[in-house]
């Protein structure tokens, strides 16, 4: 019968229609600058830097080796070496970045600077609200934009941030073992130094 | 009460000279149709896009003012601050004239349909045919706008309204011819006078008989396809030949061509109120004290309500369904209900009157649906060249 079907169709809109007033959970919608849903774990969208502890400057676990400016594929990460050292976490002397640039506009989210980061030290954010007004000064981040503490790394990605910190942790204990073996009154072979120099 | 406007009308026309009077008291009629309509747009906007959310599950606009009632005027400043583009090698004059020669004529419509009670801009003898008559016009604008464009989906957008609205001009003024033969005039304060009074405690609108309803549901199709509403949106079509004879138009012409179709779905609305929803008249007796404007714009808003629910509800047609739609089946049935409310008219009230005139009305009905559908093979595709 002509008009069967436009009836039917009617009766569902209209049930559409008056069940989003009665029931909320037909309201699919989130409202998103006052509500959001949580993100996924596995979420990333840029990288940033995680340091230890409270002091950004002295926790940073880069050590500007540069491996990940040279893998970036689109080329987004500027590093300058410093002339200085500072303890790492584990209490070696090390290099750090004196310039750490990214340029969030050139970034495509790959996530191989995290995948060949021999340090654990720099790891994908899930921040996404980075519109700005300049395009080229605000979209290029520097080393104080991108420091971020590993207590925001773990909530981030928690499963991730334990695998690092386990990592971190062995080393620790190999580092202190072996400065306890150090501090022991046995001299360093001399076979060991030139090995030590390459 | 009922007569508030009617008489301030009056009182302030009676400022002016003796000889000036009938163009002031035109004037007013005129500004005050402009600016209740206008205003009814801006409110139709925001509630076919509230509606048209809820029918999806979704809030529609809230962000702007309380539950986003002051969307209008977001839209408005946006209309009005966006850059005018007119193609290089577009028609410049006719591009610019076609929002105007679609919004003058729909608003010259609205002129003869009564409001309420004495509430009409002008009342003719020949309102109903001058309503048709301006309204052809509206097929005019859309050509123009399709073809100064100089762009391959205006024209062919342009193409498909107009054969579209050809098509259904010929069930939507035969299926109000029936109305005029039975009221006996062509004024649309004298098809109101037909439906006054009350018979049984129901109102004696056209509506209520089958002649009535059969032309009132054609009507309502036909005046569908003639303001190109959903589903008979193809001239439009958005996700086929991206806004059709739109296509080039932005800013402020751009509003204004909405604007001209909603005014004319408004005053088709409206003539559909006065030719079988009884106009003003109030639908029980008990209920005359409310004076009648606000019948007149509950019924519209009602129809409105009813066009956006079937925007809603039911996808856009093919061209070819378009067409076997209008030709084989509209017009044999505007044709047939003409028939019936002829025999109507000389039968002797009573039940036989009304079983009689059903059945000549279900009967075609049935038959040319089963005719429609016949020709739409509804089997498996199959595909010549893919797979």
């Amino acid at each position: 019968m002509l008009g069967e079907g436009i009836v039917k169709g009617m009766a569902e809109t209209a049930r559409n229609f008056l069940g989003s007033y009665v029931k909320e959970d037909r309201l699919t919608t989130v409202q998103y600058p006052e509500e959001r849903l949580p993100q996924k774990e596995a979420a990333r969208n840029f990288p940033f830097l995680v340091y230890d502890g409270d002091d950004w400057q002295a926790g940073m676990r880069c050590v500007a080796c540069q491996i990940c400016e040279k893998e970036c594929p689109p080329q987004c990460i500027y590093i300058t070496k410093s002339k200085d050292k500072k303890p790492d976490h584990a209490g070696k002397a090390q290099i750090y970045p004196a310039i750490f640039d990214i340029d969030i506009s050139v970034c495509m989210s790959c996530q191989i600077c995290v995948e060949v980061c021999p340090f654990d030290a720099i790891k994908m954010d899930t921040e996404f609200e980075l519109s700005t007004g300049d395009r080229f000064g605000d979209l290029l981040q520097h080393k104080n934009d991108l420091s971020k503490s590993n207590t925001y790394f773990r909530k981030l990605h928690p499963t991730e941030a334990a695998e690092a910190d386990a990592r971190l942790a062995a080393e620790r204990a190999k580092a202190e073992a072996k400065a306890k073996a150090a501090a022991a009154p046995k001299p360093l072979s001399p076979a060991s130094v030139p090995a030590l120099a390459k | 009460m009922d007569q508030i406007f009617v008489t301030i009308k009056h009182w302030a026309v009676g400022f002016g000279p003796a000889q000036g009077q009938p163009i002031i008291s035109a004037i007013i009629s005129v500004v005050l149709l402009i600016a209740v309509f206008a205003s009814l747009f801006a409110i139709t906007t925001v509630l076919e896009r509230k509606g048209l959310g809820r029918i999806q599950n979704r809030y529609g606009p809230n962000r702007v003012g309380p539950f986003g009632i002051l969307q209008p005027v977001a839209d408005g400043v946006k209309a009005l601050i966006k850059e005018d583009i007119v193609p290089r090698t577009a028609d410049s004059v006719v591009h610019f004239l076609a929002p105007l020669v679609l919004v003058v004529p729909v608003f010259l419509a609205l002129a003869v349909v009564p409001m309420g009670r004495n509430m009409v801009a002008v009342d003719m003898d020949a309102g109903v045919l001058f309503f048709f008559a301006v309204g052809a016009a509206t097929e005019l604008s859309v050509f123009m706008a399709g073809w100064s464009s100089r762009n391959k989906y205006s024209l062919l957008g342009a193409m498909r309204a107009i054969a579209q609205m050809i098509s259904y001009e010929v069930p939507l003024i035969l299926s109000a011819v029936t109305v005029i033969m039975m009221a006996g005039s062509l004024s649309t304060v004298k098809i109101i006078e037909a439906q006054a009074g009350y018979a049984g405690g129901l109102p004696r609108w056209f509506v209520l008989t089958p002649w009535g309803l059969t032309g009132f549901i054609l009507f309502m199709i036909a005046a569908a396809a003639e303001s190109n509403r959903s589903p008979f949106d193809l001239p439009e079509g958005e996700s086929e030949i991206i806004a059709g004879y739109y296509i080039e138009y932005s800013g402020f012409k751009f509003a204004l061509f909405f604007l001209g179709e909603y005014i004319g779905m408004f005053a088709v609305s409206g003539l559909a109120i006065t030719l079988f929803l009884g106009g003003w008249h109030a639908p029980f007796s008990f209920l005359t004290w409310i004076p009648s404007y606000f019948w007149f714009f509950g019924k519209l808003l009602a129809l409105i309500a009813v066009f956006i629910w079937v925007r809603g509800t039911l996808p856009r047609l093919r061209m070819d369904q378009l067409m076997n739609f209008a030709w084989k089946f509209m017009l044999p049935m505007a044709l047939i209900n003409l028939v019936t409310a002829g025999i109507w008219r000389f039968l002797s009230p009573g039940f036989s009157r009304w079983l009689i005139c059903s059945l000549l009305v279900l009967g075609p009905y049935v038959m040319l649906a089963r005719g429609l559908l016949l020709g739409s093979d509804v089997g498996k595709r199959t595909y010549r060249y893919a797979e």
